[in-house]
C-alpha cells in the first residue's frame, strides 16, 4: 500500500483539526455537528483556493503548526492574525500561495483572534466518518484518527500542475479582512425557556458585560459576570441548537458551540446568531462580550446580507 | 391524538435555524410515542427542508435550511403535519401510518455486574432509600425501561422511568472520569455510559455491552422507542463478556 501524499505534519501546534462544513444527520445517534467555528474565514480560505465551499481544511487554533509539502499545490490561510512563513520567509494571509514539493510552512502564534483555516486546492482528501471529515475530539470522530493532528500525520491532497491550473494567485482585498476585536456584541434571539427568566433578569443579562473564562473551547464558551437566575431548576432534557445560551444553577452563561452536546437539561435564555458565534470563537480568555436581543427576522436578514456580501465580493488577481 | 392534545403542542423558536416542538412538560410513554410518530412524519415529508432533528422526552428540535425557508414557512409545514396526524387519528384510515413505517420496538437485555467495586454509589442509594444493596439491585432489574432519547454523547441512551424508591439526584460535584459501561441513575432516569466521560450520575454497576461502535452494524444496540431490561451477572460472566474493570477502580467519592 502506498502512503497518501500531501503535507507532512512536522509540528501539530496547539490544536489543529481537520474540519469540513460539519456533520449533519447523525443527531439520532448522539453525534454533534463539529465544523469550522469561524465559518466566514473557513469559506474564504476555500474560495481563495478555487474550491467548492465546505471541503476539508485544517482549523489551526492558537498556532504552532509546521508542515512540509510533498506535492506541488496551492494553499490559502485565513483567519486570526497568525504569522505565516513559507520556506522561512514571512507571507500574508487572505491570499493563495503556490507551493512546491519540499516547501516548508510554519505558523507562529496568533496575536489577535484564535483560529485560522488552511485550505488547499481541491481540499484535503480525508475519509469521511458519518458523512463528514469534521473532527470532534470528545467523540473521537472525524479527522485522520478522530483526534487532533499529531507529528507524522500526512494531510493528503491532489498534486497541482501550476503551469496548467491555478496560474494566478488570488487575494481578498485588505479592506475586507476582519479585525478580530477583543470586545464583541453577541446578537441573541430570545428563545427556549426565555419566559422563565424575569424581566429584571433579562434586563441584567442584556445590559451586563461578560468576560470569557478559561473554560472556552469548541464545545462551549463559559462566561463570567453578573449571575442570571431562572425560575426553573432544570428542564426535561431537550435538543440544543448551535449558539444556545445555557444558564446553569450558578447563573454563569455558557454559549454552546459546534462541538456541544446534542441534548441537555439546563434552561436556556436564547441563542446567539452564527455570525456572532464566529466572532466569539475568535476570543480567548479575558475577551469581553455583550448580549443584544435580536428578532428572528432581523437575524435572518443579517445572515442573508452577509451571504450576499460574501458572494458579491470579488477576489483580486495578484502576482 | 385528540384535539385537546394537539392544542397543547407548542412550536417555539430555538435558534436562527432551529424550531422546537413541545409536546408537554411531562415525560411519559404516551408522549414519547407521539414524539416518535411526529419525527417519522417530519423525516418523511420535510426531508428537503430539514438539516437534522433531535427528539427527546417531550420535544423535537428541528434544524432547518435557512437558504430555502424562514421560520414562518417551517412552522406552517409543521402545523400541517400535526393537523394531518390529528385528522388521521380521528378517522382510522391512516396513510401516514404506512408512510412512516411505524417503528417496531424491540426488547434489549443488557447484562450488568452490580457490586461495590463496579457500582460505588450503590450504598448511598440504599441508605437513602432505607433498603439493602440487594434490594436496590433487584428494583433496578425489575422493570423494562423505555429509551426516551439518545444524545449528550455518542450512544448515550436516556432510559426511564426508574422506580421512585431508587431515584437519586445527580452528584453535587460530577466525577471527572466515569468509566466506559458505567450503569448509572440520575433522578428517575438510568443509562449506560458508552465511553469514558465526565459525569454526575450515580454509578451502580458496569455493563460489558458496547453501546456505541462506529464499525458495528447496527452502531448502537438500542434506538429510541426500544425497551431495555437489565439482568445481573457475576464478575466472571462480566469478564467473559469482554467487560473490563477500570484499572484505577471506579472512583469512590
Amino acid at each position: 500500500m502506498t502512503l497518501p501524499m500531501g503535507f507532512l505534519v512536522k509540528q501539530p501546534g496547539m490544536l489543529s483539526l481537520i474540519q469540513d462544513a460539519g456533520r449533519f444527520g447523525a443527531f439520532n445517534i448522539g453525534l454533534t455537528n463539529g465544523g469550522p467555528i469561524d465559518k466566514s474565514a473557513f469559506h474564504w480560505a476555500n474560495r481563495l483556493c478555487g474550491n467548492e465551499l465546505g471541503v476539508s481544511t485544517v482549523e489551526i487554533s492558537i498556532g504552532g503548526l509546521a508542515l512540509v509539502a510533498q506535492v506541488d499545490s496551492v494553499i490559502a490561510i485565513t483567519g486570526a492574525n497568525m504569522p505565516l512563513k513559507i520556506n522561512g520567509v514571512a507571507k500574508t494571509l487572505w491570499r493563495s500561495h503556490k507551493i512546491k514539493a519540499g516547501d516548508t510552512l510554519e505558523m507562529g502564534f496568533a496575536s489577535t483572534g484564535v483560529r485560522c483555516y488552511l485550505a488547499v486546492a481541491g481540499g484535503f482528501t480525508i475519509k469521511e466518518n458519518f458523512g463528514s471529515t469534521a473532527t470532534v475530539c470528545r467523540e473521537q470522530v472525524g479527522g485522520i484518527t478522530g483526534g487532533k493532528l499529531v507529528s507524522g500525520d500526512i494531510l493528503a491532497c491532489h498534486q497541482v500542475d501550476v503551469r496548467v491550473e491555478y496560474k494566478q494567485n488570488l487575494l481578498l482585498a485588505e479592506q475586507y479582512w476582519p479585525s478580530y476585536e477583543q470586545e464583541v456584541v453577541l446578537h441573541t434571539i430570545p428563545s427556549y425557556q426565555q419566559q422563565h427568566f424575569s424581566s429584571g433578569q433579562q434586563r441584567l443579562f442584556f445590559s451586563s458585560e461578560y468576560t470569557v473564562s478559561k473554560h472556552c473551547d469548541r464545545m462551549g464558551y463559559r462566561l463570567e459576570g453578573p449571575a442570571i437566575q431562572c425560575d426553573l431548576d432544570g428542564i426535561l432534557s431537550e435538543g440544543i441548537c448551535h449558539g444556545a445560551v445555557q444558564i446553569p444553577a450558578d447563573g454563569q452563561a455558557i454559549v454552546l458551540m459546534n462541538d456541544r452536546q446534542t441534548i441537555g437539561g439546563y434552561p436556556k435564555i436564547g441563542s446567539v446568531i452564527s455570525l456572532d458565534t464566529a466572532k466569539l470563537g475568535q476570543l480567548s480568555q479575558g475577551g469581553k462580550v455583550h448580549f443584544e436581543p435580536i428578532s428572528m427576522e432581523k437575524a435572518h436578514n443579517l445572515y442573508h446580507l452577509a451571504l450576499s456580501r460574501f458572494t458579491r465580493t470579488a477576489l483580486v488577481v495578484c502576482d | 391524538m385528540s384535539k385537546t392534545s394537539l392544542d397543547k403542542i407548542i412550536i417555539q423558536i430555538a435558534g436562527e435555524n432551529a424550531l422546537i416542538i413541545y409536546f408537554g412538560e411531562q415525560a411519559s410513554a404516551k408522549t414519547s410515542a407521539k414524539v416518535q410518530q411526529v419525527e417519522q412524519l417530519i423525516r418523511h415529508y420535510m426531508a428537503e427542508d430539514i438539516i437534522d432533528l433531535v427528539s427527546s422526552y417531550a420535544s423535537i428540535m428541528v434544524m432547518f435550511n435557512m437558504l430555502d425557508n424562514d421560520h414562518h414557512q417551517i412552522r406552517r409545514k409543521l402545523r400541517v403535519l400535526l393537523q394531518q396526524l390529528s385528522n388521521n387519528d380521528s378517522d382510522n384510515d391512516s396513510n401516514d401510518r404506512e408512510n412512516t413505517k411505524e417503528y417496531r420496538a424491540k426488547l434489549v437485555e443488557l447484562p450488568v455486574y452490580y457490586a461495590q467495586e463496579s457500582g460505588p454509589d450503590l450504598n448511598v442509594i440504599a441508605k437513602r432509600a432505607n433498603l439493602s444493596v440487594a434490594d436496590v439491585i433487584e428494583i433496578h432489574q425489575a422493570q423494562e425501561y423505555l429509551v426516551y432519547a439518545i444524545g449528550f454523547a455518542p450512544g448515550f441512551a436516556y432510559l426511564g422511568e426508574v422506580d421512585e424508591r431508587i431515584a437519586a439526584p445527580r452528584l453535587s460535584a460530577p466525577r471527572l472520569k466515569v468509566p466506559k459501561g458505567a450503569v448509572a441513575i440520575a433522578d428517575r432516569q438510568t443509562a449506560v455510559y458508552p465511553n469514558v466521560s465526565p459525569g454526575g450520575w450515580n454509578i451502580i454497576g458496569l455493563c460489558p455491552v458496547n453501546m456505541f461502535d462506529a464499525n458495528a452494524s447496527p452502531i448502537m444496540p438500542v434506538q429510541v422507542g426500544d425497551k431495555v431490561k437489565f439482568s445481573a451477572i457475576s464478575k466472571a460472566e462480566f469478564v467473559a463478556l469482554g467487560g473490563v474493570l477500570p484499572t484505577e477502580g471506579v472512583e469512590i467519592k
